[in-house]
C-alpha cells in the first residue's frame, strides 16, 4: 500500500475555476507510487517554503549527452519513490499538432515507465515528462524512437527549435514555420544530441511580426517573418468594419506606428503610404478580414536575446533585414551563416556565454566582421553617440609592415 | 552486445509534422484568408477554398497526468476525427471543421473543469516554470502562484474583455526558463541573501575558476578556507542572482524567511504598434505566502484592474504606461516606489528620466 499523505495545503489548491495542477498530480498518484510521493514532497515544501530538489548530476541515454535532466530528491530517506526523479525532453511537432493516436501512445509509455506526470508543454517546446528513474531511461528511449519521437535538447547544446501555428491555421504566416521548424531540427540533430558548444543555442521561429513564440526575447536566432510588397487591402471590409461600429480612425489609424495611414471618413476609405510602413501587424490585426499582409514575403532573422544569467537579459537585434526563406539557394545561404557564427561563437566565446553576450564584448562591429557580414543600418536603432571610436587604420597598417 | 549497437537507431528527430495535420489543413495549407473570434475561446479561420475551421482553446494547469490528456484524445476522436494541438502558452486546441461541435466540445471540457477561452484582449494562460515540483533553484513555487492568480482572474480568460492582450507569465527564478522578462506581468521568484558556501564540499563539487567566473558582479573569489580550497563572497556586492548555485551545488541560497516574489510590468514581444520591450520592476518583493500567496493576487489584480480603467483600446500595459508616465502607474496602483526600483546595474543611466516633460 503506498502511503496515504495528508495535504491540506495543496488540498487549498483544488478549489477555485481554473484547472488544479494538483488534481492532476492526486491521478497519477493513484497509479504511480512516485507521484504519491512527490504529492507528500510538495505539501512538505508548502510548509517549509523551501523547494526539495538537488542538483541533477550527469544522466542520460547512451550516446546522447542532452535530453535528461538529472533530479534528486534532498530528503530520500522520507520520500525513498522519488529518490531519483529524472525529466526527460521529448521533440515536440512543429506547432505541437498531435493526433489522438500519438498521444496515448506517448502516454502507454510514460505510463509504464515514470510519474505519469507531464507538461504539454515545457517552455522550449518540448513534451516534457516529468519524474523517472535512472534504470528506465534506455527502456523509454527506445519505446520513444519505436514510436517515432526521438528526445530534445538540453545543457550547451541546440535546443529543441520551435516554431508558431505558421501555415497550418494562420493566414499570417509569411513563410513555412512548420517546415523550417522540421527542417532545422533535423539539420542540427548531432548538435541537438551532443552539446559542444559554450551555451544553449535556440531557434525560434514565428511567421510573422505578433512573434507568438517570443523569439525576439529568447532566441539566439529569432526569425520573424515579415513581407516586402504592400498590405492588401480589401476595401469593402472596411466599410463593414466601420458598420460594425469599429473607430477606424482613433483604434487603428492613430495606432500606426509609421503615421503612415490616412483614413477618408466620409468614403470609409484607408490609404497606406506603404513605403513608410514598418510591418508591426497592428492595423492587420485590427482588421483581418479588410487587411492582410503582402504576398513577397519573408523574414528577419534577429540574433542574440536572452533571459538576465549571467551578464544582463538581451532582445535580439537585426542580422538580416529580409529573407526568402522558401528559396533553396538563400536558405542555404541561411545555414552557412547560423555554422559560421556558430564556429566563431565557439571558438571565441567563453563558457556559459551566450552568443549575445559574446557579441556584447567582442562588438557587433567585430562580429560581423568575424562572420563575414557587411554592417547595414537597419541593424542599429541609431548610430553610437559616443566619440570613443576604435579607429582601426594605425594598426592595419603596422600588421601591413610586419 | 555489439551487434545491437549498431542497430540501436538514433537521431531520428521528431515525428514530421504533416503526419499530424488534419486534412482541412493538408489541403489548404498557407491558403488562410481571414479569421474571426465568433465567442470568446473559440475561432474560425477560413481558407481561400471557402473551406472552415473551428478551434477551441482550452486553459490547462501545463502539468497534466496522463489521465487528462488520454481525455484530451477521446474528445478529439468524439469531435475532431482524433486532431488536435497545444498552444504556445499551453492551452489546448480542438480542431474541427464541424460547427455544431464547437458547443459539445465546451460542454465537455468545462464539465471535466477545464475552461474555454483566452482568445482575444484578455488573458491567456500563464507560461510559467517547475518551482518546488521539480527545480533545484526555484525561489517560489510555480504552480501554485499560477493556481491562485488565475482563479482570481479567470473571468478575464473566459468571458470578460480587457483593452488589449495582457501576457502574464512567471518563472521561479531569475534563469527564467521561458520569456517571463517581455511580459505584460511578469511574476518572479527573487532569493534576498548571499550564498551559504558549504567549504568542505567547495573543491570536491565544483571547479573553482567557473565558480568565481560565474558571478556578473565578481564578488566571488578563491580562497583557502581552514586549509581547504574553496571561495569567499563579497557580501555587498552580491545580487543573489543564484549563478554561483547553478554553477556549484555547494552554494545554495534557497530561504523561506527571504526568499519570495517580484513583481514586473509593461513587457512585450508583439512588434505591434510599439516595438519588443523588457518588463520593468513593480513591486522588488512580496514573501512566499503559500498555498495561495494572497499578496500577489492582489498586486497583479491590482495592476490589471488600474490598467483596465485607464487605457485606450489596443493599448497594451506597457504602451499605456509610457503614454501616462510611471509616476502616474505608482500613483494609481498604490505601489510604493522604491531604491529597488533604480537601476543600477550595467547602462543603469540609461533608465533615468532625461528629459523635463512631465505630466502634473
Amino acid at each position: 500500500m503506498p502511503k496515504e499523505y495528508k495535504t491540506p495545503m495543496l488540498d487549498e489548491l483544488e478549489k477555485g475555476p481554473w484547472p488544479s495542477f494538483v488534481k492532476e498530480i492526486k491521478l497519477a498518484a493513484k497509479n504511480s507510487p512516485m507521484s504519491n510521493d512527490l504529492l507528500g514532497l510538495l505539501e512538505r515544501s508548502y510548509n517549509e517554503r523551501i523547494g526539495h530538489w538537488k542538483h541533477g548530476g550527469i544522466v542520460g541515454v547512451m550516446g546522447y549527452g542532452g535530453g535528461v535532466i538529472g533530479r534528486y530528491v534532498d530528503v530520500p530517506e522520507d520520500f525513498p519513490n522519488i529518490s531519483h526523479f529524472h525529466t526527460i525532453r521529448i521533440n515536440q511537432p512543429s506547432g505541437w499538432f498531435y493526433t489522438s493516436d500519438a498521444l496515448r501512445t506517448l502516454c502507454n509509455i510514460w505510463e509504464k515507465r515514470g510519474s505519469g506526470l507531464t507538461n504539454m508543454h515545457g517552455s522550449t517546446g518540448d513534451i516534457v515528462f516529468l519524474g523517472t528513474k535512472t534504470d528506465e531511461l534506455e527502456p523509454i528511449f527506445s519505446e520513444l524512437t519505436e514510436a517515432g519521437f526521438d528526445l530534445g535538447g538540453s545543457g550547451s547544446d541546440v535546443r529543441t527549435p520551435s516554431c508558431c501555428v505558421g501555415p497550418g491555421r494562420c493566414e499570417w504566416a509569411c513563410y513555412d514555420t512548420l517546415k523550417l521548424c522540421y527542417d532545422i531540427t533535423m539539420r542540427y540533430q548531432d548538435e541537438l544530441h551532443r552539446p559542444a558548444f559554450p551555451y544553449k543555442w535556440k531557434f525560434k521561429m514565428s511567421g510573422c511580426p505578433n512573434d507568438c513564440v517570443a523569439s525576439i526575447a529568447r532566441a539566439d536566432i529569432s526569425i520573424i517573418g515579415t513581407w516586402k510588397d504592400d498590405i492588401r487591402v480589401d476595401a469593402e471590409e472596411i466599410k463593414n468594419y466601420d458598420k460594425a461600429g469599429m473607430d477606424i480612425f482613433n483604434d487603428v489609424v492613430l495606432n500606426c506606428p509609421a503615421k503612415c495611414m490616412k483614413y477618408d471618413a466620409k468614403a470609409k476609405a484607408i490609404e497606406i503610404n506603404n513605403d513608410d510602413c514598418r510591418h508591426c501587424m497592428h492595423c492587420i490585426n485590427a482588421m483581418p478580414k479588410a487587411l492582410r499582409p503582402g504576398t513577397d514575403t519573408g523574414a528577419v532573422v534577429l540574433i542574440g536575446s536572452k533571459a538576465p544569467i549571467v551578464e544582463g537579459a538581451l532582445l535580439s537585434s537585426v542580422l538580416i533585414p529580409f529573407i526568402n526563406l522558401d528559396d533553396e539557394d538563400e536558405r542555404e545561404d541561411f545555414f552557412d551563416l547560423i555554422e559560421e557564427i556558430q564556429d566563431v561563437w565557439c571558438e571565441e566565446g567563453k563558457a556559459r556565454e551566450r552568443v549575445g553576450e559574446f557579441i556584447q564584448r567582442v562588438g557587433m562591429g567585430n562580429f560581423l566582421e568575424a562572420i563575414g557580414v557587411e554592417p547595414i543600418p537597419e541593424m542599429v536603432a541609431y548610430p553610437r553617440d559616443n566619440p570613443y571610436v576604435f579607429y582601426e587604420d594605425y594598426y592595419d597598417d603596422e600588421e601591413e609592415d610586419e | 552486445m555489439p551487434g545491437a549497437m549498431q542497430e540501436r537507431l538514433t537521431d531520428i528527430g521528431p515525428p514530421n509534422f504533416e503526419e499530424f495535420l488534419p486534412p482541412v489543413i493538408k489541403k489548404n495549407y498557407g491558403q488562410w484568408k481571414y479569421h474571426e473570434i465568433p465567442q470568446k475561446g473559440v475561432m474560425v479561420h477560413v481558407a481561400e477554398s471557402g473551406d472552415k475551421i473551428y478551434s477551441v482553446r482550452v486553459g490547462s494547469p501545463r502539468l497534466i497526468s496522463i489521465d487528462t490528456i488520454r481525455f484530451y484524445a477521446e474528445v478529439a476522436d468524439k469531435y475532431c476525427d482524433g486532431y488536435l494541438r497545444f498552444t504556445s502558452r499551453h492551452n489546448v486546441e480542438f480542431l474541427t471543421t464541424v460547427e455544431e461541435n464547437v458547443e459539445k466540445i465546451k460542454k465537455e471540457m468545462e464539465a471535466y473543469g477545464n475552461p474555454v477561452g483566452g482568445t482575444g484582449p484578455g488573458i491567456t494562460s500563464i507560461v510559467h516554470t517547475q518551482g518546488w515540483v521539480h527545480c533545484h533553484s526555484a525561489a517560489t513555487d510555480a504552480s501554485g502562484i499560477v493556481k491562485a492568480v488565475m482563479d482570481d482572474l479567470s473571468e478575464y480568460f473566459t468571458s470578460k474583455d480587457l483593452p488589449a492582450k495582457c501576457r502574464i507569465a512567471l518563472a521561479c527564478c531569475l534563469n527564467m526558463c521561458g520569456a517571463v522578462h517581455c511580459s505584460d506581468i511578469a511574476i518572479l521568484g527573487v532569493h534576498r541573501k548571499p550564498p551559504t558556501i558549504d567549504h568542505n564540499n567547495v573543491n570536491k563539487l565544483c571547479e573553482i575558476p567557473s565558480v568565481s567566473a560565474s558571478c556578473p558582479t565578481a564578488a566571488i573569489r578563491p580562497s583557502t578556507v581552514d586549509g581547504k580550497p574553496s571561495v569567499e563572497v563579497i557580501q555587498e556586492n552580491c545580487m543573489f542572482c543564484a549563478n554561483c548555485y547553478t554553477v556549484c551545488p555547494a552554494m545554495p541560497l534557497n530561504d523561506p524567511e527571504m526568499d519570495g516574489v517580484s513583481i514586473w510590468v509593461g513587457g512585450k514581444v508583439s512588434n505591434a504598434r510599439s516595438a519588443p520591450k523588457f518588463s520593468k520592476l513593480a513591486i522588488p518583493y512580496l514573501p512566499n505566502t503559500p498555498p495561495r500567496w494572497p499578496e500577489v493576487t492582489e498586486a497583479v489584480r491590482t495592476i490589471v484592474e488600474v490598467w483596465a480603467d485607464n487605457a485606450r483600446p489596443y493599448e497594451r500595459i506597457g504602451e499605456w504606461i509610457d503614454r501616462v508616465g510611471w509616476p502616474r502607474f505608482f500613483k494609481l496602483t498604490g505601489f510604493e516606489f522604491q531604491k529597488e526600483h533604480i537601476d543600477d546595474f550595467k547602462h543603469a543611466g540609461l533608465s533615468f528620466n532625461r528629459t523635463a516633460q512631465l505630466t502634473r
